[in-house]
Order: structure tokens, then sequence, then C-alpha cells
């Protein structure tokens, strides 16, 4: 069961998860901090650290821009321009403020001016 | 196959020379006032960074407090982005952790690297020092200070004040910038659809890790995975992503890729790189 939270309004469970978020980043960032002695890194570990930073993003935000209210994004949803203006701008000039700003300034006409 | 050398061996702790972190005595130290402005060329990008954050919580229906709170305390800005629309959906808390600890990932990576820097201080305030890491305060200062002084409390007190001289400056620009964002964007309509910005800036980051081929195919399994698993309750659908993408790739390097795994592998540890 999931609680749906009420827009702009403070909610306990919402700052548990803040406090929660908070621990993580404690953790992550502290991690081999944590113990005095040396934890031996084991081989799957350390390759899997190659891949689940880019699976977790990829498996956010696909979703975020391909599927609308549990069904596949229709062909006129500014998102998916927006996304593929970013991404295009990305690979021409790697930088991730260009992707942010390019992105936007193909989603916000879209969306504002023809309402996608 | 850590790379940590034994902390056994570390010269103790000089009070004087290694005050305790944040103290006043330490923020006296020179060395905290040149990590501070070392920090002052990157904080306009690290700034506007913070304020389309700031926008998107705003946007994503955080309350004021909330969103306030978020970046005062959670202080990571792809792990706040990534939560938001997860806390929207209703997600159980424990598929947010999750999700967070798997973008966090590299900062776990980091922390093996800083080890040989800060063990000799106590448990606290290691974790006063790496709370505070953020990744562009690790790229500095692995330039500024490349080798660990583990023996050497002078210079190792002047390494530690460097970094979390860095990584407070970082901290403060961040929470101002952060805060300007949330404060300027509950002013604005959420219809205007501002918060996109902030899913234009996760696929941005995911995008900069695509550098490999194997990466490309992690990236497309985990999102054809997490679509096609969409209906799952719970937002499961991240989480089988994840694992079945992550071990498929791990699947083909035990296999298939073996040879040339175990050559990069050994390749880079020739080079000395982690």
């Amino acid at each position: 069961m999931s609680i749906i939270s009420v827009p702009g309004q403070t909610d306990w469970l919402t700052i548990l998860i803040i406090i929660g978020l908070t621990l993580v980043t404690i953790v992550s960032r502290s991690f081999f901090f944590i113990s005095r002695r040396n934890l031996p890194m084991p081989t799957w570990f350390q390759r899997s650290l190659k891949y689940a930073p880019v699976a977790a993003l990829a498996a956010l935000v696909i979703p975020e821009i391909a599927v609308t209210q549990g069904e596949l994004a229709s062909w006129n949803d500014a998102r998916l321009y927006g996304a593929l203006a970013g991404a295009l701008w990305y690979f021409r000039r790697r930088s991730v403020m260009g992707t942010i700003l390019v992105g936007m300034a193909v989603y916000l006409p879209l969306h504002l001016g023809l309402g996608w | 196959m850590s790379t940590a050398v034994s902390t056994s061996g570390l010269a103790p702790r000089d009070r004087a020379l290694e005050p305790p972190v944040l103290s006043p005595a330490m923020i006296r130290q020179p060395a905290f006032r040149e990590g501070w402005r070392n920090y002052y060329q990157i904080a306009l990008g690290i700034a506007s960074w913070g304020l389309m954050t700031g926008v998107a919580m705003s946007n994503s229906g955080l309350s004021l407090f909330e969103a306030m709170l978020m970046t005062v305390l959670v202080f990571a800005g792809t792990a706040q982005l990534a939560a938001l629309p997860l806390i929207v959906a209703g997600a159980p808390v424990w598929v947010i952790l999750v999700a967070a600890f798997c973008v966090n990932l590299r900062f776990v990576v980091f922390s093996e690297h800083l080890r040989n820097y800060v063990m000799h201080l106590p448990f606290r305030e290691r974790m006063m020092f790496g709370y505070l890491s953020g990744d562009v305060n690790y790229v500095l200062f692995t330039q500024r200070h490349p080798h660990p002084a583990t023996h050497d409390p002078q210079l190792r007190g002047e390494q530690v004040a460097w970094y979390v001289g860095n990584t407070a400056a970082n901290y403060v620009n961040w929470c101002v910038a952060c805060l300007t964002g949330v404060l300027l964007a509950s002013t604005l309509p959420t219809s205007w659809g501002l918060g996109f910005a902030g899913t234009l800036a996760v696929l941005g980051v995911m995008c900069a890790m695509l550098d490999s081929r194997m990466r490309i195919l992690t990236a497309i399994l985990a999102g054809g995975v997490a679509v096609m698993a969409y209906a799952l309750p719970l937002k499961l659908n991240l989480v089988v992503a994840i694992l079945l993408s992550v071990g498929i790739c791990l699947l083909l390097e035990y296999t298939v890729l073996r040879r040339h795994v175990e050559e990069q592998e050994a390749r880079q540890r020739r080079q000395g790189r982690p």
C-alpha cells in the first residue's frame, strides 16, 4: 500500500524519507571510513559498482520520459522532444548544464504553447 | 582487492597541528582558507545546479519546509532529484533508499580512496568529513593532494583542513542556491512544468556515465526493463531493472567477456588506478 501525500503539505512519511536519505548520504560517502579494519572489496562487488549507478539512473529517468499515467507516452508529448534535444546536446557538447537548458528550451514552447 | 594500506602504522594524532574537523582552530588554519578559496572556480556551476534542484524540489509537490529540510540535510543533488518522482509516486521508503544508494555508489569508491587521509581521526570526525564530500571536492582535492600524508602530522593536518574548507564552501554554496531555487519556484505555477529540468539533469548525469559499451548496454537494459515492468506495484520496476541489468552485465563479464575484463583490470592495476 502506498500513501499518496497531498502536494505542498508537510507529512511525517516525507520527513522520515528525508532523514533516511540523509543517512544514505552519510553511509555512502563515509562507507570505507566506518570500520578501522581493512575491509576487502570482493571482485564481484567492485565490478557491479561500475554498472549500478548508471542502471539506477536509467531505470529512473527513462520511464519518467517515456511513460505517462501508466501508458507509453504518445507522439505529442513535449517531454520526449525535450529529452531527445537534451541528450543530443550532451553527446555533441558534453555539458550537463547545456542538456538542461537546451532540453527546457525545446520542452517549454511545446508544453506551454501547444499544450503537449 | 582493497587498495587501502594498513592503518595500524599511522602516526598518532597531534592535536595542535590537527584540530578537530570544523572546530574554530581548524577554520583558522591557512590550509582551510586555501581549500575554501580553491572552490571559487567551480562555485558558479554548482550554484546553477543547486538553483535548478531547488526549482525541481519545489515543483514536485514537496512542501516548503520539506524542500528546505531536504536541501540542508540530504545534500546530494543527483540523489535528491532521483528521489523526487519516487516520493511523489508514493514508493515505499526502502525502494527510495535503495535507489538513492545506487545513485550514490560512486561515493563508496571515493571513500575507499580517501580512507588513507582520515583514518587517524575519531569516528565522529570521519563521518563529518565523509558527509560533506561532494564529487567536485573529491576531484579538486585529489589534484591538489594526490598522496596522503599518513606519517607527517603537519601535512596531514593541512590536507584534512584543506578538504574540509573546500567541502564547507560547497555546502554553503549548495544550500544558498538550492533554497533560492525553492523560494523562487514557490512563486511560479507548477503547470509550467519547470520540474522537468530535474528529469533533464538526471538524464544528463546518466549520459555522462555512458563511457563504455557495457555501460550503454546497462542503461538500455535498465531503461527497457523499467518501462516494461512499469505496472509492478510499489515502484518495484526500479529494483527489478537495476538487479536484472547489473546481473546480466556481470554475467557477461564472468562468461563471454572474461578474458577481456581480466586483461583490462590487470592493465588498470599496472597503471596504479583503483
